[in-house]
């Protein structure tokens, strides 16, 4: 190794553009020739529809024009799928997904698929909301402890937010599998090996504790910023007046941290309502339906079934997006709350 | 004794090592063995023969039968540990197999035939990391084909995010005028609905549109992203307007003006949307799934997925192109998590 003379003067290389940013400085200054004369014909003030309207097009094309699209969907009927080719009928399609004996019994509803998918959203909401919040809340406290290693500690348990639902649903798939690691842990064990993703009870824990798994990375980071927003005067001033961990936690760390947590829980609510992609890669939905979720549903009647029943698949979508619409204003009013009182 | 634990619970500053910190590291120990476990296991598994995965139970480590060249023999032939009656253990080549008998050699006395009971041998293996499973994955599953669709989908899908978002950023936080109001309360009020809920009317549009099979119809679509105009709007509103009219006075144009003095100056709040939407892009399932359904144009992510149905004993495949499709966002993550999970307790979105 060579030594670097120390009283040489550091010269500062005046840093060349490289080609791509030359050719971007190029691109923009055509785009500009192009757009000075718009902007001499239309005036600087509604330059500002220059600027707007790409995106509002798309957005306006692919997000808007849907979801105006989805109710026309969802009053009209018949299996074709050209908007002009479905004559209108109402509430059918809604009546049809609310005829039904007793709601509890999804075997006396006329679509009986999508009250078990309710259900089966309804008990998995229930779960996987609790499990995840519970969860995180335990790591974010943990890793705001004084502790060694915390970026790594935070790295792994954020890591599975970034896998996909396909790769997450494969990973634990070779898991679970009648030959895979946690049948050979049970057999070590000395238990019995469990078929658990064709066991309806074992698919619906498991497709639970999966997305915990995969999602929990993200509500700890975020409640972990709720836990450092917290001014340590406080903890100070506990301490002084010889308050133990427990008292600690209960008096300060929750109700201080109680926006952050119903923030959590609003956002997982609504992510879990919408649960699809991860359980249907895991499952399939199966076995039979103990794992078919509302949105599947949608997919399934709308996309797969042979008879494509549109109308059907759009009502539900209307239902779905009713609840998602009720949770969101939640969500608006206790932000709004939160930052009343901060 | 007492030094060793002195040792062991020492910590940094006067406080002790003190019982919650105890259940402090357990917690964290026992959750990493959780979340990184199933993750470790895909990658040891993803080496592994096949017949070492369809073993029960399984190993932890992947190995390779260790195989030796006995003269008289063409092919070479898998070594096995025997172990005798009388308590000996013996490295032998195994000729044939008939029902629970083997014909077993000695390599160094290759004429002497030995029947041994399959019960008293065991096979000689080796730690040995196979890259069997990838290169034979990467031609029977397409990779390279899945690799440029999703490269495509993310890289175009991403400058093209970066672009129309921060052009409507701009215009909607710049500027005051008629149906603004009106425009972002659109924009926020669909930030609120997914796109699993409008599924059918999505897909109808993009075939009038003609780009069912088609990139395009993955890419355009969402790359009009709420929550990226959101964020980017929120950043802009702190730029200083006086900024922008001095440019304005020295005879800037309105384009200039956004591609020299706002864009550089939003330089944090877009490597955040871009990072986010190479993360989305790139793990895109729903989306491509209903757009695509012609092989040659699916993304890593429905490749994948068709893939495990195609082949669902196929272990060996599956696994390693699972290991190949996690690669890139981990080496993006290894380089970016500060960006990442900075930009996520900020801003809260994924």
């Amino acid at each position: 190794m060579t030594s670097v003379p120390i009283s040489k003067p550091i010269s500062y290389p005046r840093r060349e553009p490289n080609v791509l940013s030359r050719a971007l400085h190029w691109l923009m200054h055509l785009i500009d020739l192009v757009v000075v004369p718009i902007q001499r014909r239309v005036g600087m003030r509604r330059m500002a529809w220059f600027f707007v309207l790409p995106n509002l097009l798309i957005f306006g094309i692919f997000i808007l024009l849907p979801m105006l699209l989805n109710f026309y969907y969802a009053f009209t009927g018949s299996t074709n799928l050209q908007p002009q080719d479905r004559p209108f009928v109402g509430t059918a399609n809604l009546q049809a997904l609310f005829t039904c004996e007793d709601f509890l019994n999804p075997i006396t509803c006329k679509e009986d698929i999508f009250w078990r998918a309710v259900w089966n959203t309804g008990t998995f909401v229930v779960f996987q909301v609790g499990g995840i919040v519970l969860v995180s809340l335990a790591t974010a406290v943990a890793l705001n402890q004084r502790i060694r290693a915390r970026g790594f500690f935070r790295s792994i348990f954020f890591y599975p937010v970034l896998l996909s639902p396909v790769v997450v649903a494969l990973i634990w798939k070779w898991i679970l599998q009648r030959d895979g690691l946690l049948n050979a842990l049970l057999t070590v064990l000395g238990a019995d090996t469990i078929p658990f993703l064709l066991n309806p009870d074992w698919s619906r824990f498991w497709v639970i504790v999966v997305s915990i798994w995969a999602q929990m990375g993200f509500y700890t980071l975020i409640l972990l910023a709720g836990l450092q927003a917290i001014p340590t005067d406080y903890y100070e001033a506990a301490q002084i007046d010889g308050a133990d961990n427990r008292r600690t936690f209960r008096y300060i760390t929750f109700p201080l941290l109680m926006p952050t947590l119903l923030v959590v829980l609003v956002l997982s609510l609504i992510r879990a309502v919408q649960v699809f992609d991860q359980a249907f890669a895991l499952t399939g939905g199966g076995p039979g339906t103990a794992t078919t979720y509302v949105v599947q549903y949608i997919y399934n009647t709308g996309f797969t079934s042979p008879s494509r029943q549109a109308g059907l698949a759009a009502a539900a979508s209307v239902v779905l997006a009713a609840v998602l619409m009720l949770l969101t204003l939640t969500q608006l009013r206790l932000g709004r709350r939160t930052e009343e009182n901060v | 004794m007492r030094v060793v634990f002195d040792f062991l619970t020492r910590t940094r500053g006067k406080y002790h090592f003190t019982r919650s910190d105890v259940i402090t590291y357990l917690y964290l120990s026992m959750g990493t063995i959780m979340m990184a476990g199933p993750l470790i296991w895909l990658v040891l598994s993803s080496f592994k023969p096949q017949q070492q995965l369809v073993r029960f139970p399984p190993s932890l480590l992947p190995y390779r039968q260790e195989t030796a060249i006995v003269s008289g023999y063409d092919q070479a032939l898998d070594l096995y540990d025997v172990t005798f009656e009388d308590g000996t253990t013996r490295r032998l080549a195994q000729v044939s197999r008939v029902g629970i008998e083997a014909r077993m050699v000695d390599p160094t006395t290759p004429n002497e035939i030995i029947k041994v009971n399959i019960n008293q041998r065991q096979p000689a293996e080796s730690l040995y990391f196979g890259l069997d499973n990838y290169t034979r994955g990467v031609t029977k599953f397409d990779f390279w084909t899945y690799l440029k669709n999703s490269l495509v989908v993310t890289v175009v899908a991403t400058i093209l995010t970066l672009l129309v978002n921060s052009m409507a950023a701009f215009g909607l936080s710049k500027y005051q005028f008629h149906g603004r109001n009106a425009i972002l309360i659109i924009i926020i009020s669909t930030l609120m609905v997914p796109l699993s809920v409008i599924l059918i009317p999505v897909f109808l549009v993009i075939s009038q549109v003609g780009w069912t099979n088609n990139l395009l119809g993955v890419i355009v679509p969402a790359a009009a992203t709420p929550t990226g105009v959101f964020l980017l709007r929120q950043y802009m509103l702190t730029i200083p307007d006086e900024l922008l009219d001095s440019a304005r006075i020295d005879g800037a144009s309105e384009w200039r003006i956004y591609w020299q003095i706002v864009l550089p100056l939003a330089g944090p709040a877009l490597a955040v949307l871009a990072i986010f939407s190479v993360m989305w892009r790139w793990n895109d399932f729903l989306w491509p799934l209903i757009v695509l359904n012609r092989k040659e144009l699916f993304t890593l992510q429905v490749g994948l997925n068709s893939f495990q149905g195609e082949f669902n004993t196929q272990w060996d495949m599956v696994l390693a192109m699972t290991v190949l499709t996690v690669l890139p966002v981990t080496v993006v993550f290894a380089f970016l998590q500060k960006y990442i999970t900075t930009g996520i307790a900020t801003t809260g979105m994924k």
